[in-house]
């Protein structure tokens, strides 16, 4: 919402001297957010009103051109050539002399042009900095300013236009009249209600024949008739000014006029031209399938929830959001129907969202406008067309109105003080609802508070505690910090996210959290295969993009995106991490809605909670070029497959798990690199190398490996048990074995470790040797074993017995024999 | 070798003879004196301290003395020996001194050389920050509450007094899920876990509910599609506007210092009422101290604790919320969004693993 303080001081009383700052401080306190202070562009120089004497054609150009004699106020006219046409001899225009620099650093000097001196320019909007309009010159009218005079007074140069945000709940805010009122309660000021005008006793016959068949959503229609207006009449500088300043297009008078009223009152109004209307007029619902070409050239089709303003001929008008085309005013429009009626805002709301068509009449009908004054600006929209445009009222006005009485609120005068922690003495209560414009019955501390009609918003005590809060004003509310019941802190679940991101962190990985959103495609890239449970997809009805319109089942792609990009920015060694939710599964079913007047029955609430798909918690790494970089302590170390089950580990250790790891065949993973990673039974993710494919289609660099695994599945850790520490001293002995190529090394060492028994305190693989004198087709595996008992120092012969008893147990599980 | 019963002979005991001791301990002090190095020392060793040495030879002839002139001849030899032996131990030192200072000054290294053997890892500053603010009201006694990013349309919208026809629901803001009758949305808040929370436990209820948000906004420099919120919600007897302030200063001061405050605006959230916007003065901000807009406050709407079964007239609650992405901006000078959604390494780990 535009408001130009000169045209605020037109109702307020605003203190002499007023700064802009003060202004928007008060504004920011009533909770009017000020988007932007517009400050008028600066126009140095001078710039005056001027009447043209003389219009002299020049032919023989390109285009027509004009000189003209204007009177500037001084002993003789200037001459001035002017390419516009939009003028007439005794218009006043606005006259740029030589020396004037108008916005864009536009110099105006005399110079000679199309074969004559031209002693200055004549304005257009645009020239000028206050508008778009560059169809022609500005032209102010033919009286009401003296040549000669400054122009900047009178094109609001010296003005400045606040653009307030105003929040949804606060329709009567969207117009001059409620601004008014709120500014002048904040700073104590008498304010004059443009509102507070008497209709002029009308009388006659009701010009029209109007139904309303849906009272609910249109609880009041007024129309009144008009005739004689001029067509060809301009509307004056003064309400093309205000709308200038408003953003609001210039169109003819009579719809400016509607345009001005609803910027002044608040109160948005159609002009119809009245000669193009057929039969009487009807609000009702549309039938479904009827259409309705609106005021933007839209054919639009609609459906059983459009309210409608229709005649003999159907729908003309969208009611509350947009005008129909057939009727619209036109250039030889002489005969006016103005309506002006109150919509439910819900039903308003609905339309706009239908038809895509937020217009300025449907911004102030959604937050809900006044009632009451929908005579009052018919009265004040003919009297204006009556002044400009010459138009006559004809017959009596009609005027449907069904409202019911304004519900009753009633208050605890003590509530906003429980509610703020402020102590508001009760008269301090009722003076504030009054200022607001409410009725107020004190009974004691018992209020009965009925709110004005421009405040549809009032419905419940809280709403009238925020009233009392927000007038009093914020800063009056103290600090005090309350006292909590003593908390449990964070849960296992949510300590353990933190741990294993900073355990990641510390193993040299990078955090990088993506958006949760993809496409098929990436799944195509990845090689993951039609029947994969990763492509049952949640998809978006809107997304940002159609590339990528589902949400993730794998964080693969996410993290594989970040890595592209940090390569594409010349990084070569990259460790990433993210952990985050997944959508795997698809829907389960269709959450219910429903009413929100009690808490939902516990079947509703379950099926509500049930039908929200489990999204389980992830994390994954991927990693590329040096793991370890070279350096002055020798070569580096390429990032391999390895660490990306290492990565696995560092997670599992961090969650307090132990992890399980054993040969797997998952897309996109290398089929020979691929680790699945398991707790107990339970395959919880996997690691490895990627395929060779899934890199050159992503244009990764070859080997590239990653992880993925869902924390979710991971049973909590548990409360660990301290362990037994031995002080005795340990026996430490090495084994070397030859096993087959085809035992996985874990099978070895478990069965070192089962066959060692009890005294066996750690076996560690130091060595992996292929080649002489090992056979082909096996790999030498060489082991560290540390012995070690607890309650005494062991013997050599009981060492190496253990040692025998492992070596056998691996012998046997895998037929590996000892190399000597 | 003399047997002690051996007659006494001059001649074979004339290495006790204090002469003879007095050549035997100068020999061997000018000796070890002239060993150059812990070699030369090692070598002249044995002709001084070894079993032949004069001062162990003259020792073994001491059995031959009659006793009378035993003890006196046997001081002699052993200090002869004392002498002897202290003469060489003063020269290993000095020699064994010597040899240090050389190897340990050979040893030398540059310990300016770097060290970046280990690859560097960093947790995203969203998400030390979103911890850090949660401690902040673990500190208080709140607990944190979890809830999924999508969401049922009626927690994050209805349950909330945001009706079906407030303009939040339209296509503009929220991303919806298909199809059409889904009934779920990607939460455009963390409000919805307050309606959660509010269904599953009984008050007094403090809890602070940090996650992912979604809001069909472009990605520029000031917004992006998914971001960041921390959400608070407390409900007991009595509470008021007075100790959601005292909360939200507290917070100011835990993470933007001693002299931080807010400052509120009135504003307009369905949920709420009364609602503001608050800001908070930073007086270490990049551009020097100044109020910066932050977040959304008010007391919990009475119609919110309908809908979630606890009853207005008894509880009152307070609520606030967040975005982590304006705090991370502003606190920490990011002038771009792009940077914090980028996954940048440069940026990531320019924040290291706490904040």
């Amino acid at each position: 919402m535009k408001v130009p303080v000169s045209w605020l001081s037109e109702m307020v009383d605003l203190p002499a001297g007023i700064t802009v700052e003060e202004l928007d401080a008060a504004f920011i306190r009533l909770g009017l957010e000020v988007d932007d202070v517009v400050r008028p562009p600066v126009t140095t120089g001078p710039l005056v009103v001027g009447r043209v004497l003389e219009i002299e054609e020049l032919t023989g150009f390109k285009k027509p051109i004009r000189y003209c004699q204007v009177d500037v106020g001084e002993d003789a006219p200037r001459g001035i050539v002017c390419g516009a046409r939009n003028f007439a001899v005794g218009d006043l225009v606005v006259a740029a002399l030589p020396g004037a620099v108008l916005p864009g650093d536009f110099a105006i000097a005399a110079r000679t042009t199309y074969d004559h001196v031209s002693d200055g320019m004549i304005c257009s909007v645009r020239e000028l900095g206050i508008g778009e309009d560059h169809a022609g010159i500005l032209v102010l009218g033919q009286d009401g300013f003296t040549p000669g005079t400054s122009a900047a007074g009178v094109l609001g140069l010296d003005d400045v236009v606040f653009d307030l945000e105003v929040t949804p709940d606060r329709g009567y805010a969207m117009s001059l009249r409620g601004i008014a009122r709120d500014l002048a309660a904040a700073l104590a000021v008498d304010w004059r209600d443009p509102a507070a005008l008497t209709p002029p006793a009308w009388s006659g016959e009701p010009a029209w024949q109007v139904t309303v068949a849906d009272p609910e959503r249109c609880d009041r229609f007024s129309m009144v008739a008009l005739e004689g207006l001029d067509p060809a009449a301009p509307s004056p500088w003064a309400i093309r000014r205000r709308l200038a300043q408003s953003g609001v297009r210039s169109i003819s008078l009579a719809v400016d006029v509607t345009n001005f009223v609803m910027l002044e009152l608040g109160q948005p109004m159609h002009a119809f031209d009245r000669d193009r209307l057929t039969g009487p007029v009807e609000v009702r619902l549309a039938r479904a399938g009827e259409r309705l070409t609106t005021l933007d050239g839209v054919a639009r089709t609609l459906t059983e929830d459009d309210l409608l303003i229709a005649d003999g001929s159907g729908p003309i008008g969208l009611a509350g959001v947009m005008g129909g085309e057939s009727t619209e005013i036109g250039d030889g429009t002489t005969n006016v129907l103005l309506e002006a009626a109150h919509w439910a805002p819900t039903g308003i709301s609905r339309g706009v969202r239908r038809h895509k068509l937020p217009s300025e009449a449907a911004k102030r009908f959604e937050r809900g406008t006044d009632p009451e004054v929908t005579v009052v600006a018919l009265a004040r929209a003919a009297a204006l067309l009556a002044e400009h445009g010459g138009a006559r009222v004809v017959g009596a006005p009609v005027d449907l109105d069904v409202r019911g009485p304004r519900p009753v609120i009633a208050l605890d005068a003590a509530l906003p003080g429980r509610i703020a922690g402020v102590d508001y003495p009760v008269s301090q209560v009722v003076d504030v609802l009054r200022a607001v414009g409410a009725t107020v019955d004190a009974d004691g501390e018992r209020l009965q508070v009925t709110p004005p009609s421009w405040r549809g918003d009032l419905t419940d005590p809280a709403d009238l505690v925020e009233e009392v809060v927000r007038s009093v004003g914020l800063d009056e509310i103290p600090s005090v910090l309350p006292s909590a019941p003593p908390g449990r802190g964070l849960t296992e679940r949510q300590r353990r996210r933190r741990s294993i991101g900073r355990a990641l962190a510390e193993a040299g990985y990078v955090e990088a959290p993506s958006y949760p959103f993809l496409g098929t495609t990436v799944l195509d890239h990845l090689g993951i295969p039609a029947d994969d449970e990763r492509r049952t997809l949640i998809t978006l009805r809107n997304p940002l993009s159609e590339e990528a319109p589902a949400l993730r089942t794998t964080l693969l792609p996410g993290l594989l995106g970040s890595l592209a990009r940090n390569l594409a920015r010349g990084q070569r060694d990259v460790a990433l991490f993210e952990h985050g939710a997944v959508f795997p599964g698809g829907l389960t079913g269709t959450a219910p809605v429903p009413g929100v007047d009690a808490r939902p029955d516990d079947a509703t609430l379950a099926a509500l909670l049930g039908a929200v798909p489990v999204q389980p918690w992830h994390v994954g790494v991927v990693l590329t070029g040096q793991r370890e970089p070279r350096g002055w302590w020798g070569p580096g170390r390429p990032a391999d497959w390895a660490d990306a089950v290492q990565a696995a580990r560092v997670v599992a250790e961090a969650a307090g798990v132990e992890l399980t790891v054993r040969a797997g065949e998952l897309a996109p993973w290398h089929p020979g690199r691929c680790a699945e990673l398991l707790v107990g039974e339970q395959v919880v993710g996997h690691a490895g190398e990627l395929h060779p494919r899934v890199c050159a289609v992503l244009e990764l660099p070859a080997r590239t490996c990653a992880m993925e695994l869902d924390l979710d599945a991971l049973p909590l850790g548990g409360v660990p048990v301290g362990p037994q520490i031995s002080t005795f001293p340990p026996v430490h002995m090495d084994a070397a074995l030859v096993v087959a190529d085809d035992h996985p090394e874990a099978l070895v060492r478990d069965a070192l470790a089962t066959g060692a028994g009890e005294l066996l305190e750690g076996v560690r693989l130091f060595d992996v040797y292929t080649g002489s004198p090992v056979p082909a087709g096996s790999r030498s595996l060489a082991y560290a074993f540390t012995f070690r008992a607890a309650d005494r120092t062991l013997t050599t012969e009981e060492a190496r017995a253990a040692f025998e008893a492992a070596v056998a147990a691996a012998a046997s599980a895998t037929g590996a024999t000892l190399r000597v | 070798m003399s047997g002690a019963n051996d007659p006494y002979d001059p001649k074979q005991v004339a290495a006790l003879s204090p002469e003879a001791l007095d050549a035997a301990v100068t020999a061997a002090v000018e000796a070890f004196a002239g060993a150059a190095d812990l070699a030369e020392l090692a070598a002249v060793r044995p002709a001084h301290l070894g079993d032949r040495a004069p001062v162990l030879l003259a020792r073994r002839e001491l059995g031959a003395l009659p006793p009378a002139a035993r003890s006196d001849a046997g001081k002699r030899v052993n200090a002869a020996r004392v002498a002897v032996t202290d003469a060489y131990a003063e020269r290993l030192a000095v020699l064994e001194a010597e040899r240090d200072e050389r190897v340990l000054a050979e040893e030398r290294v540059d310990v300016t050389l770097p060290w970046d053997r280990a690859p560097r890892g960093a947790r995203h500053p969203l998400t030390t920050l979103t911890d850090r603010i949660a401690d902040v009201f673990v500190g208080m006694g709140y607990e944190v509450a979890d809830g999924p990013e999508l969401e049922a349309e009626w927690l994050n919208f209805d349950a909330l007094n945001t009706g079906p026809d407030h303009p939040a629901r339209s296509l503009a803001d929220t991303f919806f899920v298909a199809p059409e009758d889904s009934g779920l949305v990607l939460r455009t808040h963390t409000s919805p876990v307050q309606a959660r929370t509010m269904l599953e436990r009984t008050p007094p209820i403090y809890v602070v509910a940090p996650g992912r948000v979604y809001r069909t906004d472009e990605l520029d420099a000031t917004h992006t599609p998914v971001f960041h919120q921390v959400e608070g919600l407390a409900v007991d007897k009595g509470l008021t506007m007075a100790h959601l302030r005292g909360t939200l200063d507290h917070l100011a001061r835990s993470l933007f210092g001693a002299d931080a405050q807010t400052r509120w605006r009135p504003h307009f959230f369905p949920f709420t009422e009364p609602s503001a916007e608050f800001d908070v003065w930073f007086p270490e901000h990049r551009d020097g101290p100044q109020w910066v807009e932050w977040g959304g406050c008010g007391m919990v709407n009475p119609r919110v604790l309908t809908a979630c079964g606890i009853d207005p007239e008894v509880y009152t609650g307070f609520a606030f919320g967040m975005g982590i992405e304006r705090a991370l901006q502003f606190r920490s000078g990011v002038g771009d969004m792009h940077d914090i959604v980028e996954g940048d390494v440069r940026f990531t780990t320019a924040f290291g693993v706490e904040q």
